[in-house]
């Protein structure tokens, strides 16, 4: 299935969740904000958050900045 | 020991959002060509407050975390950069605090991208959405009073004017109108963004400043570490001339020697 990740369309299999997802994606996971469809997933809830076709998925971390 | 003890007692702690701060400078950490060369700035310049942005992940290639570089006792002060109206502010403040970062925001709303001037309007309205959900608000503004009695009321703890075009290093261009929030607003100013040189710092400082936020100056220099902390002795330095009530300028000569006395007298 197809989502979009960070503006970019991304082929995932299907029934993946956030956490897999994001250790697929992410080296280091460690400050990785995640924002699914507008709505923020808690860290906690990643493995809970299921993703479905066409979703929206932001993958948001710190960087330099004045 | 006299002098000493009359400087200490004349200084006031800085103290915002509920936290006091020794270090009068503020680090931006953007555009430093390392990361090795931001940790030293930090060090070297004894700043406790640094700002930092939030962006997508590059999901092509692996990137150092940047909070890897900054000591843990820092206080961090994520900027809404990227913002162009004020829910696009508040949903950046929204993540920022999702990742555990505490709650301090730094306001920058911005839709021209020429001169990359804050939208005032929009930044009161954020900032009254945000000091609303609990978030510790700096607003950076544009020099203008009545933005910033607004910008109070609507619950900052601190405003920032700029002082000339975000990165240009062209210093204090809005220098009297600064002075006008330095003596009206009973928030702590800090002024943030053109600020190109220490002297620059020291002026504002030496103006009623609380505080003076620099980050290209320092992380384009050809040494960062210690144009750092030549900031923050410059920003010492503005402070206590500040404290020491400056003398005032006069249009005509007034001798610093006596002028009776003279060796040569009849």
């Amino acid at each position: 299935m197809k989502i979009i990740m960070n503006g970019k369309i991304k082929s995932i299999k299907d029934k993946k969740n956030l956490k897999s997802l994001i250790a697929e994606f992410c080296r280091d996971s460690n400050h990785v904000i995640a924002e699914l469809n507008n709505v923020i997933i808690k860290r906690d809830h990643w493995d809970k958050a299921e993703l479905k076709s066409g979703d929206t998925l932001e993958l948001i971390n710190f960087v330099g900045g004045g | 020991m006299k002098t000493q003890q009359q400087t200490t007692l004349s200084e006031t702690p800085f103290v915002m959002g509920g936290k006091e701060f020794k270090s009068r400078f503020l680090l931006g950490t953007g555009k430093f060509k390392n990361k090795t060369d931001l940790a030293e700035s930090i060090l070297s310049s004894g700043t406790q407050i640094v700002t930092v942005a939030l962006r997508r992940i590059d999901l092509e290639r692996h990137e150092e975390n940047i909070l890897e570089y900054i000591p843990k006792e820092t206080t961090l002060l994520v900027n809404t950069s990227g913002a162009r109206n004020a829910d696009e502010a508040v949903r950046i403040a929204r993540l920022a605090k999702e990742a555990g970062y505490g709650n301090w925001i730094k306001i920058e709303v911005i839709n021209d991208s020429k001169y990359l001037l804050p939208d005032n309007a929009e930044t009161i309205k954020a900032a009254a959405m945000l000091s609303q959900e609990g978030f510790i608000v700096l607003p950076y503004m544009y020099p203008d009073l009545n933005v910033a009695r607004e910008l109070v009321k609507a619950g900052a703890v601190s405003i920032m004017p700029l002082g000339s075009l975000i990165g240009s290093n062209q210093g204090l261009k809005t220098k009297e109108f600064i002075q006008i929030l330095i003596n009206e607003i009973d928030l702590p100013i800090i002024v943030d963004a053109g600020v190109g040189r220490p002297s620059q710092a020291c002026e504002a400082m030496e103006m009623g400043a609380s505080a003076v936020l620099a980050n290209t100056a320092v992380a384009t220099a050809g040494n960062p570490a210690t144009i750092a902390k030549a900031f923050a002795r410059a920003i010492e330095a503005g402070r206590l001339a500040f404290l020491s009530k400056l003398p005032v300028e006069k249009n005509m000569a007034n001798p610093s020697s006596p002028l009776t006395g003279f060796l040569f007298e009849q």
